[in-house]
């Protein structure tokens, strides 16, 4: 039976997410393939409809992987991608140590104030990230609040250099995902049963081997749905490292942003996006896996 | 029990459209199956309903009762086989456009309109005058004694009273069939008894043909005129609560209604109006009533409900069918004891006795040797 | 449970919270700051504000910002709340798998990539970027968000309610309209005020989406600050800061205030059995 209500309802959302999220991605796939040219749009070769298939088969005779080996050869863009890779692991592992804890505080505390706290977790999460960022330039620069505040204080003799280093690109990573850390782990530490802590500490566990035989184990699924939250979005992160890190600290969102809007290479630019993706494909994945086996478990 | 509890000796109720030919079924099933994939929820199906009768659809969760139901709402079609309300084929016709309504088991009271507003619905929907929809509202409302709380919301009364909220939604158009799909599995016990004797007030005062859908075999037993008890998508017996009880057809439905102690035996002799059956070798044959497609030297099931098994210190002298053995358990339940027998060859009889006398001069105690009789007609030879 | 904190938790939660809002604190405090060198704190003023105001190019922005995040948000949350219902009552249908895939993979997918893929979309079929690409843009994304929020609603939402309702006499979309749409009307407000948010918040796609006619605040935020801290930028930060934290808080307080009348409600009512 054709239903056209039916019909309607998934057509419409499916159609403008295929031409809106995945036909670009096959325009990237081909812009990729193509070489870059001083024209308007400034690559080649351009498909051009009206020459229809023969035009197509032309187009297909001119692709080549030349800005894939671009790639390999220039060693630029293999450290930037590790790189990325490095900071996002690094930067995950910081955040989750930072993060554990105050999940676990807001997990144990009474249950009154519970609201409360996670409110205030969620609260910067709606502010903007630009300005969250921008927050820490005034702290960390040569003449900011830190280096005042330690210059006062007699720790050091001269201003320190934060800005621009890969230290300020992990302060601010930690400080913008932390919420995307604790609240996963919240989630499973909240439902956490009290009795069982309460059965290990009466079948001979001290309280803090009881914490790591127990609670560690058991809030493993909001540990990492935090880690692929806050590393996935990290290795193509841009805003942070332009705006804290320095010329040496090398991302691949920063590298893809001017390849395209100060080299205007768009065909590298593109073979760039297709690499990124297919890093984080991996990391999607499992983090899918991992989400759906969480919500079967649930049910 | 006395010996005069003939088989078909149970009285005949005033209300049996289902005996009479010349009646007319509300409902009838022909032939119905339905399947999800390859699993078969419903197996071949005929079954008439009656008007003003009160049905219960009873049997184990996945046995189909709820698809059965679904399918008189409009929420599932039959794989095959057809449907008709009132002699009209329903199958094509989509709930919103049935006279068939459901109390559902959930209640699915709607959580943001106040209970006034959830019995209007159903009316809101149909060609009634707006004028008019208040004062069926109002009557609906008294029916189940709820017009103090017409402007609450659902979560601002009690699970009893959403029950009746329920219930009212459910009656306001004025179905020809209501469906009720559980409607008091969510009541602590008390409430729930209480509640059936309101359902079958309700359901005389109005005259409405029910629908229950249930697995709680008292509940079926306490309100229906006639229970269906299901199993595997097939209807294992159809028949008055008293004979479901009494005249179980299978070994199946004596051991899902209520409690019942079952011997395995063979047929040993038939006679004009009695058969006997072996079952061990160091005990004496019993005795009972005939039964139906069974022949002599087959397996067969003897059942006998616990009541109907007494318990004394000596041998009766004139029962049919006495057996020597000493008490195991006793459970006291107030009202009543149930004795757990346990006989020579190992096998143990529940006997269920009413508490006549108190409890410090109780007839019986564990280790005691005693006898277990019953009458001829006490029990009933299954199939095996 | 206890009913108290626990020294370590009691610390670890000061310490989490204060590095949480210390920086915004700081950023608040300065941007009353007279001095135009915003480190060094010269008494109280409001005056940034006031050029803030007097600058045209940041109203500008601020203008076009909130069209497209009432426009996309309004979009997202159409097409979202639809994905959601395709999603969770959809049943079985041609591509489901690709379907569900789209609708969670913008939520990893780095911003830098999507920005990319898109403008190159808009530049082949010919669009002219502006204000119109950037809706369209984000309302791709947010729509994914968006029905993430609703869909989850719909999960724990009781089915039965809708089959009573076409039980009772209604249409399918009367159904929807008359019992699904109130009931997961909270879902999908937040999911229009999340798709808002992300809408303000965006930099990385509105840059590759919008044109040169088309600058929206974080675009300009992100070129003043990369030239060094600014009060007017503290100014706006402490703004932008302020509405949010209005926004939260009253919300928070809103539900939590709803959700204990409701359940004393519940109680009293248990009571009537």
């Amino acid at each position: 039976m054709f239903n056209f209500r039916r019909f309607f309802l998934i057509s419409v959302p499916y159609i403008w997410l295929l031409l809106l999220f995945l036909v670009p991605f096959g325009i990237v796939l081909k812009i990729s393939l193509s070489d870059s040219a001083l024209a308007i749009p400034p690559y080649s070769p351009t498909f051009d409809l009206s020459a229809g298939w023969a035009g197509f088969r032309e187009m297909w005779a001119a692709f080549d992987f030349e800005n894939f080996l671009w790639l390999v050869d220039d060693s630029l863009y293999i450290k930037a991608y590790l790189s990325s890779v490095w900071i996002a692991l690094v930067s995950m592992i910081l955040t989750l140590l930072v993060g554990y804890p105050i999940a676990y505080g807001m997990a144990k505390a009474p249950e009154e104030w519970r609201p409360t706290l996670m409110m205030l977790i969620i609260l910067p999460f709606w502010t903007s990230f630009l300005i969250r960022v921008y927050a820490w330039i005034g702290i960390l620069g040569s003449q900011g609040y830190l280096n005042q505040f330690l210059l006062w204080i007699g720790v050091i003799d001269e201003p320190l250099v934060l800005l621009n280093t890969s230290l300020a690109v992990y302060i601010g990573i930690v400080y913008t995902y932390l919420p995307f850390m604790v609240l996963p782990i919240y989630a499973t530490l909240e439902k956490l049963d009290g009795d069982l802590l309460e059965a290990a500490e009466d079948l001979g566990c001290s309280r803090i081997s009881a914490f790591w035989l127990i609670t560690v184990p058991l809030s493993r699924p909001g540990v990492i749905a935090g880690c692929f939250l806050v590393f996935i979005p990290v290795v193509g992160e841009f805003v942070i490292p332009s705006l804290l890190g320095g010329s040496r600290t090398l991302m691949i969102g920063k590298v893809l942003w001017d390849e395209f809007f100060a080299n205007r290479d768009w065909p590298l630019a593109s073979a760039v996006a297709v690499i990124l993706l297919l890093i984080l494909i991996i990391p999607i994945v499992l983090f899918q896996r991992q989400q759906q086996r969480a919500q079967e478990a649930g049910q | 029990m006395s010996e005069d509890a003939e088989k078909g000796a149970v009285p005949t109720p005033a209300f049996a459209p289902w005996d009479d030919p010349q009646a007319k079924p509300l409902i009838r099933f022909q032939g119905v199956t339905k399947k999800f994939g390859e699993f078969v929820a419903i197996d071949d199906l005929s079954l008439d309903i009656y008007e003003r009768e009160f049905f219960a659809l009873l049997g184990p969760s996945g046995c189909g009762k709820t698809t059965l139901m679904r399918m008189l709402a409009g929420f599932e079609n039959p794989s095959m086989g057809g449907i008709t309300l009132a002699g009209r084929d329903i199958v094509p016709v989509p709930p919103n456009k049935r006279p068939v309504n459901m109390m559902f088991q959930s209640y699915a009271l709607f959580p943001h309109l106040s209970v006034a507003d959830n019995i209007a619905f159903g009316l809101k929907r149909s060609d009634m005058a707006k004028s008019e929809i208040a004062g069926r509202v109002d009557e609906m409302l008294g029916l189940v004694q709820l017009r103090k709380f017409a402007a609450r919301k659902p979560h601002q009364i009690s699970g009893g009273q959403r029950q009746r909220v329920a219930l009212a939604r459910a009656l306001a158009k004025a179905p020809k069939l209501l469906l009720l799909d559980e409607p008091l599995g969510a009541l602590d016990r008390k409430l729930r008894e209480e509640t059936q004797f309101e359902l079958m007030d309700i359901q005389e005062k109005l005259g409405t043909t029910f629908v229950i859908v249930t697995h709680d075999q008292e509940e079926a037993m306490t309100v229906a005129s006639r229970v269906a008890v299901m199993d595997n998508g097939r209807l294992v017996q159809v028949d008055t609560p008293e004979r479901i009880y009494e005249f179980p057809v299978s070994r199946y439905v004596a051991d899902f209604i209520g409690d019942v102690n079952l011997i395995e035996g063979r047929i040993e002799t038939l006679t004009k109006d009695c058969a006997t059956v072996v079952w061990a070798e160091t005990m004496p044959p019993i005795t009972a009533g005939l039964p139906q497609g069974i022949g002599a030297g087959e397996a067969c099931v003897f059942a006998i409900r616990p009541e109907k098994v007494t318990i004394s210190a000596e041998r009766p002298p004139d029962a049919v069918n006495a057996l020597p053995g000493k008490v195991l358990d006793i459970g006291y339940l107030g009202n009543m004891s149930t004795y757990h027998v346990e006989l020579a060859n190992g096998q143990v009889i529940k006997s269920q006795m009413t508490n006549q006398r108190r409890l410090a001069r109780r007839a019986f105690s564990w280790e005691d040797q005693v006898w277990v009789s019953f009458t001829a007609t006490g029990g009933l030879i299954l199939m095996a | 449970m206890r009913n108290r904190f626990s020294w370590f938790n009691a610390t670890s939660l000061t310490l989490g919270f204060a590095f949480l809002y210390l920086p915004i604190l700081i950023l608040v405090v300065y941007s009353f700051n007279s001095s135009k060198l915003v480190t060094v704190w010269a008494g109280f003023s409001t005056k940034w504000y006031g050029e803030l105001f007097h600058d045209q190019a940041f109203m500008d922005a601020a203008i076009v910002t909130l069209k497209v995040g009432l426009a996309s948000s309004t979009l997202a949350t159409v097409l979202g709340t639809m994905a959601a219902y395709v999603l969770v009552r959809g049943g079985r249908f041609f591509g489901r798998t690709l379907f569900s895939g789209m609708i969670y993979a913008p939520l990893v997918v780095p911003d830098v990539i999507t920005g990319l893929s898109l403008l190159l979309l808009f530049i082949s079929i010919g669009l002219d970027r502006g204000i119109g690409t950037i809706v369209l843009a984000h309302a791709t994304f947010s729509m994914c968000y968006v029905s993430v929020v609703v869909s989850s609603r719909l999960v724990s939402f009781d089915r039965a309610l809708e089959e009573a309702a076409l039980d009772l006499g209604c249409t399918p979309w009367d159904a929807f309209k008359s019992v699904t749409l109130p009931i997961i009307a909270p879902a999908v407000i937040s999911g229009w005020l999340l798709a808002f948010t992300l809408s303000l918040d965006d930099l990385v796609i509105a840059s590759f989406a919008s044109g040169p006619s088309a600058t929206t605040l974080p675009m300009k935020i992100f070129s003043q600050v990369r030239l060094g801290v600014s009060p007017e930028i503290n100014a706006l930060s402490t703004i932008l800061i302020s509405i949010v934290t209005v926004g939260v808080v009253t919300t928070s307080v809103l539900t939590k205030q709803a959700a204990v009348r409701r359940k004393r409600q519940e109680q009293e009512a248990a009571k009537q059995d």
